[in-house]
């Protein structure tokens, strides 16, 4: 992280209120400087930068993840205190600039407190004036510093307005004295005086320094955050029954510690803060309010969301197609390239299959991942992001889901990669592992090369259902159908059992409808591309060459041998398009001769035991392994396997004959329609895309989850399949 | 005294008591629902369940069984 980088430089942080304009006053601070890691131990994304002083000093702008207010309940709000006061593992900033959307004045004036109450060194940044004054309304910024006894400045994120001055008061500020203490704004009674006195003794040592506004910001902080049921990290023992003790204590004599806190300091606001705000008018609240009475209406808001769901879907199905070819083209025309220079053998044979089809691997994942997080960077930054979550509530809620999952869901039916990257976007935990363990399940586009060879094969074209439902169309729909279900059940299963939690109250904000800019999309796009790139793109890389080598050592002589000499054969007897075609059978039976002969070939014949009971025989588990490296490759692994080549597609019609035709020694049929149907099944549910498991853990940072999604998915797969096969061998079906 | 989930859109009314658990009561506290703070029921969105209000100035959003835990003086709709 930049902070060793910049050793040495005054660290500032960035504190506000969620939608207060905070991204885009740190962009403007921090221009190109930008760096995204994590916050430790909880997988919320840390911000920082570089922000030049106009006195030509330097110091380090960290984000602190949105807040209304610095009392927690889970870690990841933990984290505001912790970062702001300097709680370990964190450092204290030497400064902290407040955001306030000076839109929502009083509210964000919670928060402003808080800090200030704690003694930090403090700069306001009145975001959105140019809102405010275009609004009619008039905020009295002069009279804002008075009152709270630290310099605002007014801001204008978007137009990159008043961005000079406020560098100006960060520098001015550093080079001031800390506050002593911070001014009392309001009177504790004597009883939480002593609620205070008593739980400040009470701090942990490794808390720091307990003294003045410090150390009594702490104990209210513990009185209004700890409670039996919290999931606050690191809070000792001793501290939580203390906290107890004083508020049963509080309780007994009818008082409510949190209300008289709240209390005051909204009676300060409301004395202080109000008067500043002469009459708001809010003309883009009334543009907002139009605005909202049409996307938030029960049928035409609907039917608007369901159109936008559409395009971000179409986008990933088939927008990204033409980029994806492209991309799949570029990397076939370097493969050839290498193998056109590169002498014959196997290090040739490790630069074209592996290493380049590799990278290819990887980067073939990025224009699904831009148009998804172009989508919703824009969703994002015009507003219209909070709606959805607003709108799918209810459905999602049923599921045990937020309503922000709906759209990595959605996405899902794509490429489960960019919709694991997109759950994000939801701030709890909880949320986001309930979808991310989920949305795997959800019929990405991989499935279909599989399920479409496997249809055309095994089933007749021509059947019907009562007489007017093509079979084929019937199965299609049936796997996506069957894959949506087993990713809601999943998510229901999931959020009453291992994801269990307290049921949190929604609160959302609404804010207005803004003109989003494309600046900062692009920058979220670029930034969402290059961690894919750097944290998922390694492993995914690794895994593909591993898989290849598993395919292809060891080369046996003996093959190459046998089949120089069928060569030879051929090229004495055959001339002219004979000869090339005997040469390219030939070729094709030797790399499935290779193959059957592989590492690979041993861990089908060694994972037989297990996928016999699906109907399975060991080419199949071949394949399955090949399709570890994405499931599509599952076709053209079958095709070395049955030696008619590597480059055939699922609607190659020699593959599929081959299928038809393959024969136990004792005269039954391998692909029965019934070990089809046990197969789409078992492709529908298994976790068998490496790419996938790279990205769970590039978001959550756990092996351990990691694994545990392989783990059930592949379980449940399983036991799905089985249950398909023998119960239908049971049933008489073949 | 009646129920926030049962005020009409529109309807003006003061805050009287915020129930439930002692996180959501503080969190709501915390965003400016205070007993004998006004507020405006600014719309109630049938398809996700949930209603808008406006206090002091700021917009926010509950569900509607959320609102349910908040007591205020107001008209009822009917």
């Amino acid at each position: 992280m930049s902070a060793t980088v910049l050793a040495g430089h005054p660290r500032v942080a960035l504190a506000g209120n969620p939608n207060a304009g905070k991204t885009s006053i740190f962009n403007r601070l921090t221009g190109s400087s930008q760096k995204v890691g994590n916050y430790p131990g909880v997988t919320v994304e840390r911000h920082s930068g570089t922000l030049k002083l106009p006195g030509g000093g330097r110091c380090e702008v960290f984000d602190i993840p949105g807040t209304y207010s610095l009392s927690a309940r889970s870690a990841e709000e933990q984290i505001a205190c912790q970062a702001i006061l300097g709680l370990p593992p964190y450092e204290a900033p030497e400064l902290v600039v407040v955001v306030i959307d000076a839109t929502q004045l009083l509210r964000n004036l919670y928060l402003t407190l808080q800090i200030l109450e704690a003694g930090a060194r403090v700069v306001i940044a009145l975001n959105m004036v140019d809102l405010v004054a275009s609004g009619g309304a008039r905020i009295d910024h002069e009279r804002l510093a008075q009152e709270l006894g630290v310099p605002v400045v007014p801001v204008s994120g978007l137009r990159g307005e008043g961005i000079s001055e406020l560098a100006s008061a960060i520098e001015a500020s550093l080079a001031g004295a800390v506050p002593a203490s911070a001014p009392v704004r309001w009177v504790a009674t004597d009883e939480l005086e002593a609620d205070i006195a008593a739980v400040r003794d009470g701090l942990p040592t490794s808390w720091g320094d307990t003294d003045g506004s410090r150390g009594r910001a702490l104990a209210l902080w513990s009185l209004l955050s700890i409670d039996p049921d919290d999931e606050l990290l690191a809070i000792p023992d001793a501290l939580r029954e203390l906290v107890g003790e004083r508020r049963d204590l509080a309780t007994s004599a009818g008082r409510e510690i949190e209300a008289e806190v709240i209390q005051a300091r909204y009676d300060w606001i409301d004395a202080h803060g109000a008067p500043l705000l002469s009459l708001p008018t809010e003309a883009r609240r009334t543009l907002t309010d139009r605005l909202d009475a049409v996307l938030l209406h029960p049928l035409v808001g609907f039917a608007l969301f369901l159109f936008v769901m559409g395009l971000v879907f179409q986008s990933l199905f088939s927008w990204a197609d033409p980029m994806i070819g492209g991309i799949e083209a570029l990397f076939g025309l370097v493969g050839e390239q290498a193998a056109a220079t590169l002498p014959e053998g196997i290090f040739r044979d490790f630069v074209t299959e592996g290493l380049i089809a590799g990278v290819g691997g990887v980067v073939v994942f990025l224009p699904q991942i831009l148009l998804l997080f172009l989508f919703i960077g824009l969703m994002e930054d015009s507003g219209y992001m909070a709606r959805v979550a607003f709108l799918m509530d209810r459905v999602m809620r049923a599921l045990g889901l937020h309503g922000r999952a709906f759209v990595p869901m959605l996405s899902g039916y794509a490429c489960a990669i960019p919709a694991i990257m997109a759950t994000r976007t939801m701030e709890r935990r909880r949320d986001r592992m309930i979808t991310m363990m989920v949305v795997p399940f959800m019929s990405c586009s991989a499935r279909l090369p599989v399920y479409t060879l496997i249809i055309a094969a095994l089933f007749d074209p021509n059947a019907t259902v009562l007489g007017f439902v093509p079979v084929p169309s019937l199965l299609m729909i049936a796997m996506y159908l069957f894959s949506t279900a087993v990713a809601l059940i999943a998510a229901g299963v999931l959020g009453r059992t291992l994801f269990k939690g307290p049921s949190v109250p929604l609160i959302l904000e609404l804010p207005p409808y803004r003109v989003p800019q494309l600046g900062s999309v692009i920058r979220m796009m670029w930034s969402r591309g290059s961690l894919f790139l750097r944290e998922a793109g390694g492993v995914i890389l690794v895994c593909t060459i591993a898989l290849w080598m598993l395919l292809s050592f060891p080369n046996s002589e003996q093959i190459s041998a046998d089949f120089e000499a069928r060569r030879a054969t051929a090229e004495a007897e055959l001339t002219g398009s004979e000869l090339d075609a005997q040469l390219s059978t030939l070729a094709a039976a030797e790399s499935g001769a290779q193959l059957q002969h592989s590492y690979g070939a041993r861990l089908g014949h060694a994972i037989e035991p297990v996928i016999e009971p699906l109907g399975y025989d060991w080419k199949m588990g071949v394949g399955l392994i090949g399709a570890f490296a994405a499931r599509e490759v599952f076709v053209s692994t079958m095709g070395v396997v049955y030696g008619v080549g590597g480059d055939v597609d699922e609607e190659s019609s020699s593959l599929r004959d081959k299928l038809r035709d393959e024969r136990y020694p004792d005269g039954r049929r391998v692909y029965t329609p019934l070990v089809g149907l046990s197969l789409m099944v078992f492709f529908a549910l298994a976790c068998q895309c490496m790419s996938t498991l790279a990205a769970v853990y590039r978001e959550t940072k756990s092996w351990g989850w990691t694994v545990f999604l392989f783990a059930y998915m592949t379980g449940l797969a399983w036991i799905a399949s089985f249950a398909v096969y023998q119960g239908g061998r049971m049933l008489g079906f073949e | 005294m009646t129920r926030l989930s049962d005020l009409s859109a529109g309807a003006t009314a003061s805050l009287v008591e915020v129930g439930g658990e002692r996180s959501f009561r503080r969190r709501l506290m915390e965003l400016g629902l205070l007993p004998g703070t006004s507020l405006r029921l600014v719309r109630r969105v049938d398809v996700g369940d949930l209603l808008e209000l406006e206090v002091r100035g700021c917009h926010l959003s509950l569900r509607r069984s959320d609102a349910r835990l908040v007591l205020v003086d107001g008209e009822r709709s009917s």
